[in-house]
């Protein structure tokens, strides 16, 4: 019998805490609704699975130095590896030629950033510290890699949450941001129809991503290690001259590597970490970020109406979020509401792809000032 | 008087709703062209008889390619 009992200590069940399984119903909560209701399934699957996993006591794979989920987080997210290369298929997903066909919606992917800055000054005014606030405000920007990016040099402690809220977001995207559109766009503004972009030529689109990585980078450094691998996967995309780097960078490298983010965000989410009152406040404020990001760039768009002749239509500010294509299918959803007949899905993408350089810019700029 | 039905954004036709021959009426669904991943319709831009039908399904289209013509 005492043997039986020695034999029970060596298992992990004698070390559960009541911590780790309300961890194990976060776990299931979460593999629940990636699988029934396919919300951002490629990240809320792994991430899942990893909290499970890490909530499983002496398995010990977190263990600093050992544990296999500790390598894959130490190699993969703290040396900044695998955001970057996230940064190189999307960079190949990507199609600028709406951005440059009317440059001016540029604008539009930066003022939709105000909710990461307001936000910033909210988490801090409520306790948080400096760096904490960065990295809260950065869901705002709704763009999950650069999320992760930033939490790991910023505050490690938080990557999880700020990770599981940025694409618990972006997957309610079309929850979220439809009635703040409504409420601050008329119907007859919601029908303007966009003016047709000019075509852009092979030539822009080769020179766009390397003008845009040597000027970018040098306004803001720390916003390199995206910025680089981003421009340059737009560079294979563009170039026309090495499909197979493309198709390798938008597919199967891309794949690999969004493996190898789930799991160990996911497992940094262990009980004592994850089960603050804090945790409460991320949520929150990184929903708060993300509703504020949608007004200040409907906002923008309305102010850009007033300086000038040429009307664009203000729901496309909405996709100055990084939520790359939802936020712009959403615009093109209440657009076709309010006038079946307006297409703004592809107007809508040059706001969309901006905000995903604006997010990366917003992240480099609290790099630089905080670090 | 023909009228054209023009591509309203580039992508792929993934469904074709009219023939040669029918009669339309304004704002019928005509054609439905799948763009990022996104279903989006195309309506018929005047009544009329559909003349031509000038792609298929499955065909990939670019922004103000035409689709059909209606008389």
């Amino acid at each position: 019998m005492d043997k039986f009992g020695e034999l029970l200590q060596t298992s992990g069940f004698f070390y559960l805490t009541p911590g780790m399984l309300v961890m194990w119903l976060i776990a299931f909560a979460l593999i629940y609704l990636a699988i029934a209701k396919n919300y951002e399934p490629l990240l809320l699957l792994p991430i899942g699975f990893g909290i499970l996993l890490v909530n499983l006591p002496l398995a010990d794979l977190m263990k600093p130095g050992e544990g296999l989920l500790w390598r894959f987080y130490h190699y993969g997210l703290q040396w900044e590896v695998i955001p970057p290369l996230i940064f190189l298929g999307l960079g190949a997903l990507t199609d600028f030629g709406p951005v440059l066909a009317n440059p001016r919606l540029i604008f539009l992917g930066a003022g939709a950033q105000g909710g990461v800055y307001l936000t910033f000054f909210v988490a801090y005014f409520m306790g948080f510290d400096l760096k904490e606030a960065a990295t809260i405000g950065i869901i705002g920007g709704a763009d999950g890699p650069t999320t992760i990016f930033l939490a790991t040099k910023m505050a490690p402690h938080l990557l999880g949450s700020c990770a599981v809220a940025a694409y618990s977001y972006m997957a309610l995207v079309p929850i979220i941001q439809p009635p703040i559109m409504r409420l601050l766009t008329t119907k007859k503004e919601r029908c303007i129809r966009m003016k047709k972009g000019r075509k852009v030529s092979h030539l822009e689109k080769i020179l766009f991503p390397v003008v845009a990585a040597i000027l970018l980078i040098l306004l803001v450094p720390p916003s390199a290690p995206l910025m680089a691998m981003f421009m340059l996967g737009n560079l294979f995309r563009e170039a026309k001259v090495v499909e197979r780097l493309t198709s390798a960078a938008q597919n199967e490298l891309l794949n690999i590597v969004t493996i190898f983010l789930g799991l160990p965000v996911g497992a940094t989410m262990n009980a004592e970490n994850f089960l603050q009152p804090k945790v409460l406040f991320i949520f929150f404020l990184g929903l708060f970020a993300f509703m504020v990001s949608t007004a200040t760039g409907l906002l923008l768009a309305k102010l850009m109406n007033l300086l000038s002749r040429d009307k664009i239509n203000p729901l496309l500010g909405a996709a100055g979020v990084s939520a790359v294509p939802m936020a712009a299918r959403v615009v093109h959803k209440v657009g076709a509401e309010a006038d079946k007949k307006n297409y703004l899905l592809m107007y809508a993408m040059g706001p969309n792809v901006a905000g995903v350089i604006g997010t990366v810019m917003a992240a480099g700029i609290f790099l630089t000032l905080l670090n | 008087m023909a009228e054209k039905i023009l591509a309203p954004l580039a992508g792929k036709v993934v469904a074709v709703k009219i023939k040669v021959g029918d009669k339309v009426e304004e704002d019928d669904e005509a054609m439905v062209i799948e763009a990022m991943k996104m279903e989006t319709e195309v309506f018929v831009p005047c009544d009329g008889t559909v003349k031509e039908v000038l792609v298929k399904e499955g065909a990939s289209v670019e922004e103000d390619d035409v689709l059909a013509v209606i008389e």
